[in-house]
């Protein structure tokens, strides 16, 4: 007979939770990131998770290149990726409407799936974890040590972009074209490197997020669609365009599913999370941390 | 000449100008036999046509996004499905029932939602359309789950069952260019002006005494009608349906049917849906390819061509016309 | 004059030209169509199908044929898509005008299709498992099955569950036609086998993580969780199990049969029971198992040619076209008389079974079609 208490129930959930969230919020930042820069929401998104995870696979699995070392170069290989993407899909598009934009990165999702599928193939591919170690137990509940690593990247990578955007130049040149583009180039800052910039970033963000979930996860090439749906309900929930809010709220939408499932039904989790996030912004319509101007764009 | 014809009269021309080109059509694909089963991709034309033609309203007129039509869609198909097959009720209840049901859904949602704007407004719709699906995937006692149901009888007409693809494909059509033609009519008339002016400036309409939060929900429950017509039509037209068809992917689908087609036009929408369901088609021999040969497809015409086909069209025409009055 | 010679001219190079094509040889193809699920959300199903359907049309073709005549084997990708399964249809009946067809690879889109070959009287042979698709016979005159439902696994794991004093399970399924049919099974079959299921959780097809639904569980007092699914999630769930240090046993269904799926799941597995085709035990099976032979065929024909672990679900489609070459010699191009060779099968030999028809049963599969093992040293062990 196995049993285990309330209390290890509710911690295990709440890991649980944050694990699936650090991702959600990882995606939600990239959006973010693409979002204030540009004012276009990249239904990508989620393909550079999926583009980061595979790529460390097959460097790390399959090539036996030390894992540090693939880390890194599946992250700048997916910022690549990205800039990319932004030369060829997104600055062609001579008078881009919110409508266009939106078709644009989906088909360009598309196009990335369809790459994937060609390059990976359908089956998915496992990653050893960071370390190698039994997991951790908490109050009753049993940690993967590749939850810690994720949550530990994750908060240094927030915290890494708020010093970026806050602090630094190039950090401050992106906000000043995120406010306003014209002014921004007067003063000798190019908008299209920026917006360069934005999705080479937005896209490592991508490609760490797959990389740190794929060791727990597994990776395979359709993975992206889901995860970009549910960063984008991250983004919204949180205010489009706050950075601190899209993070709460990965975080969040991550634990409201964990604990769904453990109280009320794994069957419904998703519904309810959703239901929760339409609740809100019903009642909230510029999300959590957004600023009132925003639900009225 | 054609600034002769009054504009309603213009259109009432072109929608006959159509009914008898797809009349007509079976009898093309027919004469030859890689050509003969075009008719049945022509009746899912007909679907995918009358729900993206409730998109266009609520896009291109209202300015309004959603990306939850596929949930009208799969109520449509599973309202009149289920009625007639547990209940044995006649498929015209089942539609006529699965249209009422969409409404109330449509007002329920759209009250709340369309006080939001543009993406908040996409992520409403998304969420609505995701958890509309998990009902239908979940609800297994209601609606067969993951595995769905099947022997959903074919619709009667006077007594005589439609179940020839050929019958079918008239009956479709009929919907579709009866929709069509109501389309054209909601555009021309006064909440068709009411809507456009609320697209163009909110304040401005409200300014002018137009009850903006109305006309928008007036329009969803419309696009809503609409997708359950086309999901109870393919309902019966399969007579077997599963949660799948009716996911998040297409209504996204939806999406692109308009806005490749054209936004602002009705006739996008059925140029848009006649291309996306008939490109897979197409590409079928690509294998392997055919998901990165769509994917390319679609960016090239969103690149070259923002207003869709119809855009890409009438600057064809103009094009013309221009050579031709320079004496070309 | 120079008219009558132009004309004998031509008439000459006519006849000279069908003689020709006469003397090339080959005989009218035999045309097959094939529905299969080869990208998409069951490509696990379609791809090893699509593969081993066209490596058995070449290995016939290279052998002359059935009675001289090539197969030609026309394969449309249904993406799992009922509209595009329907359309595809369509196209092979009146379009390639195919003598028969093999697929589809799901319940979901076979069901779809049933009326279509019914009405167009086209025989059809499914690769997937519901027990509804070739039942009941009297609506199901054209269509047979090569897949055994999952009334069997079902039925091998609890018979197997019960000899180790179980009583109490825990269920986790897919929210998919592949979960759904397990799941159903499972609740079905469980009091006829003094199962008590205590627990019934389902997840959707891409949950990256199952520890919050194993944490439920644990509190019912379960003594074995089944896990009914397909692609990572089963992965997933292995490797949450370990690391929840769960101490009671973890079932897992068919799909977990394959060498990938240990390795994946990256030592995990140890201790993991399932049921399994043979197609992944071929080298483990005793000789004198009549299925041996079909099984150590078609892996190594299998493993040599697309370079990739075989895959049981490629075996449904092995089966489908040898029964069908078979129909073709005994009774040539025509529809109905192959319907009515299929429907009077027996003693194939299957990958799985052996298979015996009848106008009251179209799926002919007898009990044993699977094998329990468990997860040893990262191999198959056999479990008495």
């Amino acid at each position: 007979m196995d049993s285990i208490s309330l209390g290890s129930q509710v911690v295990q959930y709440i890991f649980s939770g944050l694990t699936v969230g650090a991702i959600f919020a990882l995606v939600a930042l990239g959006f973010n990131i693409i979002y204030n820069v540009t004012e276009v929401i990249n239904f990508a998104q989620g393909e550079f998770v999926v583009w980061g995870g595979l790529i460390l696979a097959v460097l790390a699995e399959s090539l036996g290149i030390p894992l540090f070392l693939s880390f890194f170069i599946s992250v700048g290989v997916v910022a690549l990726v990205g800039m990319g993407i932004y030369r060829a899909g997104i600055r062609p598009l001579h008078q881009p409407t919110i409508l266009t934009m939106i078709m644009a990165t989906i088909a360009i999702s598309i196009i990335l799936k369809g790459l994937a599928m060609f390059i990976w193939g359908k089956d998915p591919y496992a990653v050893q974890p960071f370390v190698d170690a039994p997991p951790v137990m908490l109050w009753g509940a049993y940690i993967q040590v590749q939850t810690f690593w994720i949550l530990g990247i994750s908060v240094a990578l927030v915290v890494a972009l708020t010093l970026f955007f806050q602090r630094t130049l190039t950090g401050k040149a992106m906000r000043a074209c995120a406010d306003n583009p014209g002014a921004a180039s007067l003063v000798g800052i190019s908008p299209g490197r920026m917006i360069l910039f934005a999705f080479a970033l937005s896209a490592a963000l991508g490609a760490v997020g797959g990389a740190i979930i794929t060791p727990i996860t597994l990776m395979e090439y359709d993975r992206g669609a889901m995860l970009a749906l549910k960063g984008f309900g991250a983004a919204i929930l949180g205010g489009l365009g706050n950075f601190y809010g899209a993070v709460a709220a990965g975080f969040l939408l991550g634990l409201l599913e964990s604990f769904a499932t453990g109280f009320i039904s794994s069957s419904y989790k998703d519904a309810i999370a959703l239901i929760v996030l339409l609740i809100v912004l019903f009642a909230r319509p510029q999300g959590l941390m957004g600023s009132s101007l925003q639900g009225d764009e | 000449m054609t600034m002769l014809l009054s504009e309603k009269n213009q259109t009432v021309t072109h929608i006959l100008c159509f009914a008898l080109f797809v009349a007509a059509l079976p009898w093309v694909f027919g004469l030859s036999r890689a050509t003969s089963y075009y008719t049945d991709v022509m009746v899912f034309v007909a679907i995918h046509s009358i729900i993206a033609a409730g998109l266009s309203l609520l896009l291109g007129y209202a300015g309004q996004i959603s990306l939850g039509q596929a949930a009208f869609y799969g109520l449509g198909a599973y309202a009149s499905g289920i009625l007639t097959t547990r209940l044995g009720l006649s498929p015209w209840l089942g539609i006529m029932a699965g249209m009422v049901l969409a409404a109330g859904m449509a007002y329920g949602v759209g009250l709340p939602a369309l006080r939001l704007k543009g993406h908040y407004l996409a992520m409403a719709t998304l969420g609505f359309g995701m958890i509309v699906y998990i009902v239908f995937n979940e609800f297994i006692g209601l609606t067969g789950g993951p595995s769905g149901f099947g022997e959903i009888p074919s619709i009667r007409i006077f007594g005589m069952e439609i179940s020839s693809t050929l019958g079918f494909y008239y009956l479709a059509w009929t919907a579709a260019v009866g929709v069509l033609w109501i389309s054209l009519n909601i555009v021309h008339s006064r909440p068709g002006r009411a809507l456009r002016a609320i697209h163009d400036s909110e304040k401005a309409a409200a300014a002018v005494g137009i009850d903006i939060t109305r006309a928008k929900v007036q329009i969803f429950v419309v696009s809503g009608v609409y997708g359950a017509l086309a999901g109870s039509l393919y309902a019966h037209f399969v007579t077997f349906i599963n949660p799948p068809p009716f996911d998040i992917f297409f209504s996204i689908k939806v999406l692109m049917m308009v806005v490749i087609g054209g936004v602002g036009s009705i006739w996008g929408a059925y140029l848009g849906a006649a291309l996306l369901t008939f490109l897979p088609e197409w590409l079928a021999f690509m294998e392997d390819f055919d998901v990165l040969a769509y994917g390319i497809i679609l960016l090239t015409i969103v690149m070259f061509s923002p207003d869709g086909l119809v855009g890409l069209g009438s600057r064809m025409i103009n094009r013309i016309r221009n050579m031709k009055n320079r004496g070309y | 004059m120079r008219r009558i010679g132009f004309v004998l001219a031509m008439v000459g190079v006519f006849a000279i030209t069908l003689l020709g094509l006469a003397q090339a040889g080959d005989k009218e193809p035999y045309r097959i169509g094939a529905l299969f699920a080869v990208t998409g959300p069951a490509s696990f199903l379609g791809e090893p199908e699509r593969n081993t359907a066209e490596m058995v049309k070449d290995m016939i073709n290279a052998s002359g044929g059935i009675n001289g005549h090539p197969i030609e084997l026309i394969v449309y990708d249904t993406e799992a898509n009922a509209t595009k399964t329907v359309v595809a249809a369509k196209k092979l009946i009146n379009r390639d005008q195919v003598l028969a067809i093999i697929g589809p690879s799901t319940s979901g889109t076979s069901m779809a299709v049933v009326p279509i070959v019914n009405k167009a009287e086209v025989p059809m042979i499914s690769c997937a498992a519901s027990i509804k698709i070739a039942a009941p016979v009297e609506k199901r005159k054209w269509v047979f099955k090569v897949v055994p439902g999952d009334d069997l696994a079902v039925a091998l794991m609890y018979d197997q569950m019960k000899k180790q004093g179980i009583k109490k399970v825990a269920l986790m399924s897919v929210s998919t036609g592949y979960g759904m049919s397990g799941r159903d099974q499972l609740n079905k079959l469980a009091p006829e086998y003094g199962m008590e299921i205590v627990a019934d959780e389902t997840y959707g097809p891409k949950e990256s993580d199952l520890t919050a639904q194993l944490t439920k569980v644990r509190g019912t007092g379960a003594e074995a969780i089944i896990n009914w699914s397909i692609g990572p999630p089963q992965i997933v769930v292995t490797r949450n199990w370990k690391q929840l240090g769960i101490p009671i046993p973890l079932y897992q269904s068919y799909g977990f049969g394959s060498k990938r799926n240990i390795k994946l799941a990256g030592g995990a597995a140890e201790g993991v029971i399932c049921p399994v085709s043979r197609i992944v035990l071929a080298e483990s099976l005793p000789e004198k198992d009549p299925h041996s032979p079909v099984v150590k065929r078609y892996k190594s024909l299998y493993e040599k040619e697309f370079k990739k672990e075989v895959s049981v679900f490629g075996g449904h489609a092995w089966d489908a076209m040898f029964q069908l070459a078979d129909a073709l010699k005994a009774a040539g191009p025509d529809r109905a008389k192959i319907r009515d060779y299929l429907e009077t099968l027996q003693g194939f030999v299957g990958n799985n079974s052996i298979f015996n028809r009848s106008p009251k049963d179209h799926v002919g599969l007898g009990k044993d079609a699977y094998v329990m093992v468990v997860v040893k040293d990262d191999d198959w062990s056999i479990l008495e």
